[in-house]
């Protein structure tokens, strides 16, 4: 398991710092909010959930589609706004899907894909299927209404659903402490009667943990579950660059973040061939992407009608 | 004899049908569940049905949109019930940004096949957050149809065609209507999008009505006869996709176009139709145009406010005939008399 985690991290890693170093070339003509820092939160719960569940992400959700088994080619085509796209060039960084591996789409308005995900799990379970439906979103979802209107019918119909809050403690620029009264995220689940875990260090493990708890209990139709996972963004909020000098917040906060990264101590967990060997694949499986994305054609101007309604 | 329903009993039968038909169909809104069963088109639904397929759902129009859209995503088609337009505001961010957006921001890889119906409410005070016509809000968008049947035959064959839609279909419905009886045909149909239904023929003047301004816009007709005048009326059923073909060869005929909306006319459905049908006959024919829809006010709840609020009959039948001359106080019919429906209306709201 160690080797399979180290791969989904790496790559994600690898994948977000391949865009960020291409991005001035101006290839990529798409907003990209970068997962570097974050990986750990996407890896870990996807690695507790099964092949036919689902998950709902968010503008920020390249980790989750490729942690969840989204295609990598397709994705890198969607950068470059290519007709082999995973949506053809019609949806770009921020609404990544592939329903065949279950990444079942994102969005880039707040919170508007946690009732999505209550509704497929409504949907499931009144099919009588064993599907989890995982719904990331961030620290700021929690201040919309549709939050809160989701928590409470998913728990009063004991959906089969894992709500997981990547709290990174900004939306945009703001923290969180100027945006709610309360710090405990988790608190506001638990109001609504579910059962919440907080992890506050990051830890891979403690995030893999606590999903494959959740899971169970939801497997087990115990209703639906939440997890609050700590993390940190090490890019600014779009684009591939650090903004520490921006003055909203400093590289003091963040050092310990990055002294305590996920991609390297998984990484320092494993012996130096096999890592070395797990890198190269995954160096070669991104090369290959990029070139795919390159070679790949423009859509056709008829694209631009096409799949309205 | 010919089979007749009143336009709330064709929609429980369209409903039925289709929940019988294909198991993913589902209802959910607030009071769909209840013993008043949204005028009774929800009636018997949850015996036959049991509560997850009719599920009376809490007080959040915005989040149950997004339960409806996710369960459209994982192959239900559900239909969000709502009791007064007004409360559609509140899921205008899942309607707008996810419903009519998923199929093309991802490339087709999904379908949103959700309908959503939508009551405009009038008469006994209901007031300005209970009277609201917003469909030219939906039509402006891409990615939504709007119909807006008036018949029960339309009523029924409208809903069932926006069932098997893939697609979000905004279903709008005018609570002045549910009583309305008329022909419906016992097995199930579908009315296609995009087509408008000539209702009664002419040569003068042509009367597009919308909704229940159909209705309104028939006995503006009778009236028009008795001054000599023969109007043309014509439904468009479906806003969205909108019929300008008929519309058009008609307007192109009489010379003479007269829009009747229940909603505004600023940006509305009426101003949609009047410039879609200037822009097909550019060149083609001159047709002198007028719009008709709520006073450009929140709606009052007296009843003589109200009373002046709506367009009816007179004005729509003084308004066409006035088109064809230089003198707008050439003739208006005598009277001012209520509609039937709308008089003796004293709820349930």
């Amino acid at each position: 398991m160690h080797a399979r985690l180290y791969r989904s991290l790496y790559r994600v890693r690898r994948v977000e710092e391949e865009i960020a170093r291409l991005y001035p070339t101006d290839r990529i003509k798409s907003p990209v909010h970068l997962s570097i820092g974050q990986e750990a939160v996407s890896v870990g719960v996807c690695e507790a959930l099964a092949a036919g569940d689902v998950v709902f992400g968010t503008y920020r959700s390249h980790a989750l589609y490729l942690a969840k088994g989204g295609d990598l080619r397709r994705m890198i085509a969607e950068l470059y706004g290519k007709a082999t796209g995973c949506t053809r060039g019609k949806g770009g960084s921020m609404h990544l899907i592939d329903p065949a591996a279950g990444v079942m789409g994102a969005s880039a308005v707040v919170a508007t894909t946690i009732p999505q995900a209550v509704g497929y799990a409504y949907a499931e379970k009144l099919r009588r299927r064993p599907t989890v439906v995982t719904s990331f979103f961030g620290d700021g979802a929690v201040e919309e209404g549709a939050f809160h209107e989701s928590v409470n019918f998913a728990q009063l119909k004991r959906l089969p659903v894992l709500f997981v809050c990547e709290n990174n403690r900004y939306a945009i620029h703001t923290h969180q402490r100027d945006r709610q009264a309360m710090e405990s995220i988790a608190a506001f689940a638990r109001a609504y009667g579910l059962f919440a875990e907080r992890i506050e260090d990051g830890a891979l493990a403690a995030i893999h943990d606590a999903a494959c708890r959740a899971v169970a209990a939801i497997r087990a139709r115990m209703g639906p579950r939440f997890l609050e996972c700590l993390t940190y963004r090490w890019r600014e909020h779009v684009g591939p660059g650090e903004d520490f000098a921006a003055g909203y917040r400093t590289r003091t906060e963040a050092e310990p973040w990055m002294a305590g990264d996920e991609v390297a101590r998984a990484g320092a967990r494993l012996d130096a061939t096999e890592r070395r060997r797990i890198e190269a694949e995954v160096e070669a499986e991104i090369a290959d992407a990029f070139e795919f994305a390159e070679r790949s054609p423009l859509p056709a101007a008829a694209d631009l009608y096409a799949h309205v309604s | 004899m010919e089979r007749t329903l009143t336009y709330a009993e064709a929609i429980r039968e369209a409903t039925e049908q289709e929940m019988t038909r294909d198991p993913a169909v589902m209802v959910l809104g607030l009071g769909v569940a209840d013993h008043r069963a949204i005028y009774g088109t929800t009636h018997g639904l949850l015996e036959r049905f049991g509560g997850e397929r009719v599920l009376e759902t809490p007080l959040a129009e915005d989040g149950m949109t997004g339960v409806a859209i996710g369960a459209a995503l994982a192959g239900l088609r559900p239909i969000h019930v709502h009791i007064r337009m007004d409360f559609v505001l509140l899921a205008m961010n899942q309607l707008v940004n996810i419903a009519a957006k998923s199929r093309y921001m991802f490339g087709g890889a999904v379908s949103v096949p959700l309908v959503v119906r939508a009551i405009i409410g009038r008469s006994w005070g209901q007031g300005a957050q209970h009277s609201q016509g917003l469909h030219a809000l939906f039509m402006h968008v891409p990615g939504l149809k709007v119909v807006a049947p008036t018949t029960p035959h339309d009523a029924k064959g409208c809903l069932i065609a926006s069932i098997r839609d893939d697609g979000p279909v905004m279903f709008v419905e005018h609570r002045m209507l549910h009583s309305l009886r008329g022909h419906v045909p016992a097995e199930a149909y579908g009315v296609p999008f995009g087509r408008a239904r000539v209702l009664e023929p002419g040569d003068d003047v042509t009367l597009v009505g919308i909704s229940h301004m159909v209705l309104e816009c028939l006995r503006a007709r009778a009236l028009l006869a008795d001054v000599g005048v023969r109007a043309e009326v014509i439904d468009p059923v479906s806003l969205a996709p909108l019929d300008v073909d008929t519309i058009a060869a008609s307007a192109a005929r009489t010379g003479r176009l007269v829009v009747v909306d229940t909603g505004w006319t600023t940006c509305g459905a009426s101003a949609e139709i009047a410039a879609a049908v200037l822009e097909r006959l550019a060149g083609a024919a001159v047709v002198q145009v007028r719009r008709l829809g709520f006073a450009p006010v929140p709606c009052p709840t007296t009843r003589m406010l109200e009373q002046l609020f709506y367009p009816n009959a007179q004005h729509i039948a003084a308004t066409a005939y006035a088109l064809g001359t230089d003198d707008t106080t050439a003739w208006a019919p005598l009277g001012g008399t209520e509609a039937p429906e709308v008089a003796e209306f004293r709820g349930p709201f």
